[in-house]
């Protein structure tokens, strides 16, 4: 029962955006827009969702009717200042994560984009994105304060990236191609070409990793070069991940650190 | 093969054959990424060229100055939007379509422009060089004004054309490996529907269930497939085997030949199959104007055509979208008679 509401509530939350979307002009693809939306949330092990859009879809009719899928949508980053108090230990007060030379990163959530925070947390918890450190965090959490605890660290001031101050110069450079122009001999695509100007995000699906610590993008990129972490919309990150060598995932990493994260 | 030739060539003497074994090798390592990646191998007789690359060009023994105009014409290439509401009028940068800093075989490669041009072009109806061919798609693929002739941008451009042409020689008899955006073949029957479908679940993430793409911060992240803010319906891409080829070969991005052949046709022709500013030949009658450039070119596009989802006749309207005119004076007709 309980997991049914959470598919409910997921599915509100496609609802929501899609009768947003129809009251923009357009060219009128209701079912269309709908199915966009659902695959925004899906990931290549959970392609079934697409499948599963009638009975979402009446979920999603019995939510609005009852008047609760609002509450689903939006997180209130007032309560998730107190759901925060489980991330702190490792997350930190401010959000700023910490950079662990050798051992596991944990990522900067400041100033990220909430709902690309609330996505990953939702598939850590369902399995679709494997992270043994969060699985007891995220078990505690139902999609209401995963909402508000991704709009608590959203608001947050971006803290500064680590881990790539002592890079030498040949690693930095090689590091500022691979993010701002990409490698095309290998085609390798630039980050920038997805994660947005100054690759400080773009969008809900993209995130800025600028400004990010340079062991968790290094971990991540090699996560999915081996397919270890695969939540990624039509495997965008995978292809690219799987094209580079860890030389390069070494310096993009220690690059990316280096770059200022105003306006995530 | 244009590798066998330059060692035959070049097996005589007692000091190159080193080299051109450096740059058989070099040759071989370039294609077999390429058929790595779904291309196929050049032909016996193609001619392969690796256009150089930004860091090439600060190696290059050539004028500072020269580097520099260089280096505009990169930056304007990769950056066009710089030039909003002056000479382009949409989301779109050159890098947009041409991928790989316009070096990217299959992805119509800009150098080959620079060494066959000046040269009759049947889209126009007469001779082109460089700077009319880019002002071409200035105005067709940016629905912009083009650069002035023979302006400091124009020339920054047409530099880095040549620039990535290094080495190759003038009007080359070889057919060019990888040039334009070769289309697979085009299948029996292509589906709107299907196309529709196809586009939602691999392209809508990126670039929006409404085509209208993704800016952030001023910038263009992913470029508007249609609408006001894409190309106008004169531009190469809205034929449909010039969007199958885009598509088929490059997208969606990092992972080119992975959709089939019917997909990347029925995503084209749902794409293209969707309204866009005018193009700037419009008479002021639809039909009358896809029956006058229909043999050169709307022949195989959407333009003047009802579109059977909806009974729609595509491209009947004068809207010129961002752009507060229709057509730039550039575009005249041009005889030697």
């Amino acid at each position: 029962m309980c997991i049914s509401i959470f598919a409910f509530r997921r599915g509100s939350l496609a609802l929501l955006t899609f009768v947003k979307q129809e009251l923009r002009p357009h060219y009128g693809y209701k079912h269309i827009t709908i199915s966009a939306k659902a695959y925004l949330f899906r990931t290549r092990e959970r392609q079934s969702t697409v499948s599963k859009l009638p009975v979402i879809l009446a979920a999603i009719g019995l939510a609005t009717t009852a008047g609760i899928a609002s509450a689903a949508v939006s997180g209130d980053p007032q309560n998730g200042k107190e759901v925060a108090n489980l991330c702190v230990a490792c997350h930190q007060a401010d959000g700023s994560g910490k950079h662990i030379e050798g051992g596991e990163s944990w990522p900067r959530l400041a100033g990220l984009n909430a709902t690309y925070l609330a996505k990953q947390l939702r598939d850590i918890k369902d399995g679709s994105r494997t992270s043994p450190t969060m699985m007891p965090f995220v078990n505690m959490l139902d999609d209401q304060k995963i909402a508000d605890v991704a709009a608590y660290y959203s608001q947050l001031e971006p803290t500064t990236g680590e881990g790539g101050n002592n890079a030498d110069e040949a690693l930095l450079k090689r590091g500022e191609q691979l993010a701002e122009r990409g490698d095309w001999s290998q085609y390798v695509v630039s980050c920038m070409s997805c994660h947005g100007p100054g690759n400080r995000g773009a969008g809900d699906v993209f995130p800025g990793i600028a400004g990010q610590h340079a062991g968790y993008i290094e971990a991540q990129l090699k996560s999915w070069k081996e397919g270890t972490r695969k939540n990624d919309p039509q495997d965008l990150m995978g292809s690219i991940a799987r094209r580079m060598s860890d030389t390069d995932i070494h310096a993009v990493a220690v690059w990316l650190a280096t770059q200022n994260t105003a306006s995530n | 093969m244009m590798r066998t030739l330059l060692t035959v060539t070049l097996s005589g003497c007692v000091m190159l054959p080193v080299t051109a074994a450096a740059n058989d090798d070099k040759t071989q390592a370039y294609i077999d990424q390429l058929t790595a990646m779904g291309f196929p191998a050049p032909n016996e007789n193609q001619l392969v060229h690796i256009p150089p690359s930004m860091a090439d060009l600060e190696e290059a023994d050539i004028h500072p100055e020269l580097k520099k105009v260089i280096r505009r014409g990169y930056g304007l290439f990769t950056n066009t939007q710089q030039l909003r509401g002056k000479n382009v009028f949409n989301n779109m940068n050159c890098s947009s379509c041409h991928l790989g800093e316009g070096r990217m075989p299959f992805s119509a490669p800009i150098w080959p422009a620079a060494v066959t041009l000046p040269g009759y072009r049947g889209k126009n109806g007469h001779v082109n060089n460089l700077e009319e061919r880019i002002a071409g798609c200035f105005t067709y693929s940016m629905n912009g004004q083009p650069l002035e002739y023979g302006s400091d941008d124009m020339l920054a451009l047409s530099a880095y054309h040549q620039w990535l042409a290094t080495g190759v020689e003038m009007y080359p008899k070889q057919p060019i490996y990888g040039r334009g955006f070769p289309a697979p073949e085009r299948p029996a029957e292509l589906s709107y529907t299907n196309g529709e479908k196809l586009y939602q679940e691999n392209c809508a993430v990126c670039h929006g269930e409404n085509g209208t793409g993704l800016r952030f911060d001023g910038h263009t992240v992913f470029p508007a497939p249609w609408g006001d803010m894409s190309n106008n319906w004169g531009a190469g891409i809205v034929r449909l085997h010039t969007a199958a080829g885009f598509i088929k070969n490059n997208m969606p991005l990092g992972q080119p030949n992975s959709l089939t052949d019917q997909e990347a046709w029925d995503i084209a022709f749902y794409m293209d199959s969707q309204e866009r500013p005018q193009d700037p030949r419009y008479t002021g009658d639809v039909k009358e104007t896809a029956e006058k450039f229909g043999p050169t070119f709307h022949k195989h596009s959407m333009y003047g055509q009802v579109r059977e989802s909806d009974g729609k006749l595509l491209g009947d309207h004068d809207n010129t979208g961002d752009k507060p005119f229709l057509k730039p004076d550039t575009v005249r007709s041009r005889t030697f008679d």
